[in-house]
């Protein structure tokens, strides 16, 4: 089996649980700490990547050229990552200047069925002599053989790797086991998976996915990130050395940077609380968490509905503007889809 | 006697070229010359031979040999091959409307500056999305000109975006936002743009966020409803699905386009606001400078 590659996203899906608000002295002291520990790469950003800093989204506190050159600055044997959707940034307003900042992998992501979007990106990255992999969210929404034909469509743009997103947390292991043995049968590439933790399952279903052809894992340590969290790195690689499999991480190292660095980063513990676990369960991507509380608030809706009608209407990632529409809907007298029992509704 | 009508010339045979063409029988100033495209295959090049259209598969060489088969070009391809036919068609003299996100002439919304537009000689119809929010943002940054910051996200159903428009998905965006800027005056905005692949369908829709100090509601409110009713002369299923609400601290309102369903059914409204809106101004070039004006 290929060399495991541990793909570290604290920096970027992280900053969903905070806002987008890490600070720059939070991004120094991650870097320092992480820095040479043995993961492939540390991507840093917005939660939603190069270009996502909007109000559909939540504007980050920093500007990507601040976050991703103070990366740069701390990082000397590990890669300077950065994940984007075009459709949000583009070539001219953040590739270009990332590049510029010193980026040097690249992670471009689209809905798990929309591949040929993320064709003008691979291709200029992979010409600029980047190393780029493709990311397929929200991928329990689509067959294992829908998600073959659109990897193999990143593949055939110059993609180094596909890298299947656990988005909503909504991952059985029968379903990792199915479209990660698909892809890794189907493609010559690198195949990853990043799982999200709703349900209390993203540390063994990474281990499943490794299991059955996966050498990408993309994790975070304390599993901060979006709704419940992600994979936990740290369990990663304390349950992969103790299979045996070789992650070349220095251990201790990373034990230290989640006992000194990360109680810090992250203000408050990750967990699978209620809300988030009915978000996995909806199938709704888990960074609506935080805008659903708020938009439940401002119309005095139950939040719980509001994911259950968004999973019900199918909204992707990015779709964030539906939130203030379907909690704007929910508040009127007959709102809505009229007396809809949204928790039975999701269970049939 | 049949009213003489002005011919105009399609390149590009996709979804766009295709739709184009179905509209065109129903003008009554215009009437297609060429359908051209390179796809002999294509479901729009067999649509438009059962139509009885003279149809070509040499692209723009159709409209080179033959200067005569149209006087007005609509351009559906993709924006670099824009870039190439852009200047062949200046010297062929053909007013020319450019339906990708190319950008080589000036930036046409028909509500805001079609007479402006009825000088050049080339037109880009910036993005569906372009044409479905540019009016409103207008209209509220008209109320406030102090706006700060606008921002818009256009979600289409993956299956109204074809080729050429996911392999176009960089200069859309791009496009749109630039066009957001040029047209308000404000240097921050924003254009997100979304594919859902959900079924059936979902109807292409919008939403506009603005940061406003103090927003005046009503006036917003009944400025983007006279901005919708303008638009609804020429995109019927153009509907405001939320008026401006203030929430968050930011001033927010959606927008829906359903499609006439004239080649894609009728959720593919990101079509159809494009589309009407390249008539329109192809309507009036023809009505203005071929028909009327004095030499008709």
């Amino acid at each position: 089996m290929a060399k495991l590659m541990l793909f570290d996203s604290t920096l970027r899906d992280g900053n969903h649980a905070v806002r987008h608000q890490i600070r720059k002295d939070q991004i120094e002291d991650y870097c320092l700490a992480m820095d040479g520990t043995g993961v492939y790469t540390i991507i840093v950003g917005h939660g939603n990547g190069l270009g996502a800093s909007s109000l559909q989204v939540g504007f980050s506190r920093l500007t990507e050229h601040e976050m991703l050159e103070t990366a740069r600055k701390n990082l000397e044997k590990t890669k300077l990552g950065a994940y984007m959707i075009p459709g949000f940034g583009t070539i001219r307003d953040n590739l270009e200047p990332a590049i510029r900042d010193g980026v040097e992998v690249f992670t471009i992501g689209c809905h798990c069925t929309e591949a040929d979007t993320t064709k003008q990106h691979i291709e200029f990255l992979r010409k600029k002599g980047k190393e780029v992999y493709g990311v397929l969210m929200m991928y329990h929404m689509a067959s294992a053989e829908k998600l073959l034909e659109e990897a193999r469509k990143m593949q055939s743009y110059g993609a180094m790797g596909v890298i299947l997103m656990d988005s909503a947390g909504a991952s059985t292991p029968e379903l990792v086991q199915r479209s990660i043995s698909t892809l890794y049968e189907g493609l010559q590439i690198h195949v990853g998976f990043h799982p999200h933790n709703n349900m209390g399952m993203a540390v063994a279903n990474a281990y499943t996915a490794y299991l059955e052809g996966a050498d990408i894992i993309d994790g975070t340590l304390r599993g901060f990130g979006a709704g419940a969290g992600n994979c936990q790195l740290e369990n990663v690689a304390a349950l992969f050395e103790k299979c045996r499999i070789k992650t070349g991480i220095d251990f201790y190292r990373m034990l230290d940077a989640s006992e000194t660095v990360m109680p810090e980063l992250m203000g408050r513990e990750m967990g699978q609380e209620p809300l988030s676990i009915v978000s996995g369960q909806a199938g709704v991507f888990s960074a609506f968490k935080i805008p659903v509380q708020k938009a439940a608030e401002e119309f005095q809706v139950d939040p719980r509905d509001i994911f259950y009608e968004l999973g019900r209407r199918k909204v992707v990632a990015g779709q964030e503007d539906m939130i203030v529409e379907v909690a704007e809907s929910l508040s009127r007298p007959a709102g809505g889809s009229g007396n809809i029992n949204y928790q039975l509704e999701s269970l049939l | 006697m049949e009213k003489q009508k002005v011919k105009a010339g399609i390149i590009g045979t996709g979804n766009i070229g295709t739709d184009i063409l179905m509209k065109l029988q129903r003008s009554d100033v215009l009437e297609c010359g060429i359908f051209a495209g390179r796809n002999p295959d294509s479901v729009g090049i067999r649509r438009a031979r059962a139509m009885g259209v003279p149809v070509s598969t040499d692209s723009i060489r159709a409209i080179e040999e033959n200067p005569q088969c149209c006087e007005i070009v609509f351009d559906a391809t993709s924006a670099s091959t824009h870039c190439i036919h852009a200047p062949i068609l200046e010297r062929l003299n053909k007013f020319t409307i450019d339906l990708t996100p190319a950008h080589v002439g000036r930036f046409c919304v028909p509500a805001l500056n079609m007479e402006e537009c009825l000088q050049e000689s080339n037109v880009n119809m910036i993005t569906c999305g372009g044409q479905a929010v540019i009016p409103i943002v207008q209209a509220i940054t008209e109320i406030h000109p102090d706006t700060k910051y606008i921002e818009v996200v256009a979600t289409i159903a993956s299956r109204s975006a074809g080729p050429g428009t996911r392999d176009n998905i960089d200069e859309f965006t791009q496009t749109t936002r630039d066009a957001l800027t040029e047209f308000t005056g404000i240097a921050d905005t924003k254009a997100i743009i979304i594919l859902n692949p959900a079924e059936p369908p979902i109807t292409m829709h919008n939403t506009i966020y603005a940061l406003i100090e103090h927003p005046d509601m009503d006036a917003l409110c009944r400025k983007v409803r006279e901005a919708e009713a303008r638009i609804r002369s020429y995109v019927p299923g153009y509907k405001i699905v939320m008026e401006p609400v203030f929430e968050n601290g930011r001033v927010t309102t959606s927008l829906q386009v359903t499609g006439l369903g004239d080649y894609l059914p009728k959720y593919s409204g990101n079509l159809d606001i494009i589309n009407c809106a390249a008539i329109e101004i192809a309507e009036n070039y023809a009505r203005q400078k071929i028909l009327g004006g004095g030499n008709g």
